[in-house]
């Protein structure tokens, strides 16, 4: 369990509050992503020294600099291979990882891949806005191809790329789906993702105000809570997602794979650190 | 259909204290938030407004806490709000905009505080424990002067005019 809770103790969401103002547009998703956050580790009464927050590049990204956790604000893409390697060294933490749809699904899409398959316990935690913001608002990777702007005459043209079915193809032990505007019930995806071993993928549809005000602002119209349950069935859930069309709310599949979980090397006398570059 | 959160079945007054303790921590804590956000955007006189409202909600928050003294809170005092649904006087993060004005931000108070005072008419006329029902009727009203009082706080200030979003010069990041 990606979790390493101390129950005696209770924290509050503001305990994992940093003094940074977020720099975020106001009315962006982004901003009640960080409450759902900070509600989850408070939830999990997670000791804040004892939580890494881990992101790449981009709007989401910033949230290691708002959190009072531990943070690494990582290279473009790369969150992944950084908690990737920071669990393995450290399983003791509680590892979570902040990202956006361009920095996770495509700069970064060879590491979403990679750590499904590894399942590392790890929580990953993409904000979803089907756009690149921090750059002014270029097509991502989820973008639908007919949205026409000056920066995309005409749209893309390109099939979105779908999460959901990614992260079960890949071997993604935990795989769910929130909405910012749902503050609360994000936080309990996000408990639930960090509670389940292994790597828990969730996505959260994060409306960008700024770049996409006229279609985003009407998702809170659109989303709904998934009407078929849970399963460890992976056949179900590829079922499933083939009728899904991207607003159903909720936990798609868990699965039991046990995490990988490398004995850290930290802990090894030097002796036996040295046999490894015995010639 | 009701915008107001669910309604409880509140078991006994301190249940009733807790959640309402929790109500306005939490709309204190959002107009914290969303005062910081206009802040940080340069708009002033609407994070001035914002910060009135935490001032406002910060006071019912420690006059609540000053008449539960004593009163055990149990454990559910501390966790609503942290999963569970937000509060009937908390204000959506996504009804903002960095260039509304100040009638904008006060409408959006408006709604919290009658939203607010509709959610503890619904509490009274939904409980049986007589005190609880005194309780949540008292809270209504109060809700409701504040109602009265934002509504004389938005005469001093027009509705936006057309085109109010408009910018020449939009967002760049301030990194």
């Amino acid at each position: 369990m990606n979790v390493s809770p101390t129950p005696e103790v209770a924290f509050k969401p503001a305990d994992y509050k940093s003094d940074i103002k977020p720099v975020w547009c106001p009315g962006c998703g982004d901003h009640s992503v960080l409450l759902s956050f900070q509600r989850a580790m408070a939830e999990l009464a997670l000791p804040p020294e004892k939580v890494a927050v881990v992101s790449g590049i981009g709007c989401s990204s910033r949230i290691p600099a708002y959190t009072n956790t531990y943070g690494f604000h990582g290279v473009h893409g790369r969150s992944l291979a950084l908690a990737t390697g920071l669990k393995a060294a450290r399983p003791d933490l509680t590892v979570l990882v902040a990202s956006g749809d361009g920095d996770g699904f495509s700069i970064g899409g060879n590491h979403f891949l990679h750590a499904c398959r590894r399942n590392v316990d790890v929580t990953y935690v993409v904000m979803d806005n089907r756009i690149y913001g921090m750059t002014k608002g270029q097509p991502s990777p989820t973008t639908e191809p007919d949205w026409d702007t000056a920066i995309a005459p005409g749209g893309t043209g390109l099939s979105p790329f779908h999460p959901l079915v990614i992260a079960l193809a890949s071997g993604a032990n935990f795989i769910a789906r929130g909405f910012s505007g749902d503050i609360g019930g994000t936080a309990r995806l996000i408990v639930d993702a960090v509670r389940t071993p292994g790597f828990s993928f969730v996505q959260i549809l994060s409306p960008c105000v700024t770049f996409r005000p006229d279609q985003q602002k009407g998702w809170k119209d659109l989303v709904r809570t998934a009407q078929v349950p849970e399963t460890d069935d992976p056949g179900r859930a590829a079922r499933r997602l083939m009728t899904d069309d991207g607003f159903n709310i909720g936990v798609l599949y868990r699965g039991k794979r046990p995490p990988y979980q490398p004995r850290p090397l930290a802990d090894l006398p030097v002796a036996a650190l040295e046999q490894e570059f015995a010639v | 259909m009701t915008d107001l959160p669910p309604l409880p079945d509140f078991r006994s007054p301190a249940e009733f204290w807790a959640r309402a303790l929790a109500i306005e921590v939490e709309a204190t804590e959002r107009y914290e938030l969303l005062a910081d956000q206009m802040a940080v955007h340069n708009n002033h006189e609407v994070a001035e407004i914002f910060a009135k409202m935490a001032i406002i909600e910060g006071k019912h928050r420690d006059e609540i806490t000053r008449r539960a003294a004593g009163i055990d809170l149990g454990a559910e005092a501390a966790k609503f709000g942290w999963t569970g649904p937000d509060g009937p006087e908390t204000a959506d993060f996504e009804q903002v905009h960095y260039l509304m004005n100040a009638h904008q931000a006060l409408r959006i108070a408006r709604h919290n505080e009658d939203r607010a005072a509709r959610w503890f008419a619904a509490v009274a006329a939904r409980a049986t424990d007589p005190e609880i029902v005194a309780l949540a009727a008292e809270y209504a009203e109060e809700e409701r002067q504040h109602v009265v009082w934002v509504d004389d706080w938005l005469k001093k200030f027009p509705p936006p005019d057309a085109g109010w979003d408009d910018d020449p010069d939009p967002p760049v990041f301030s990194d």
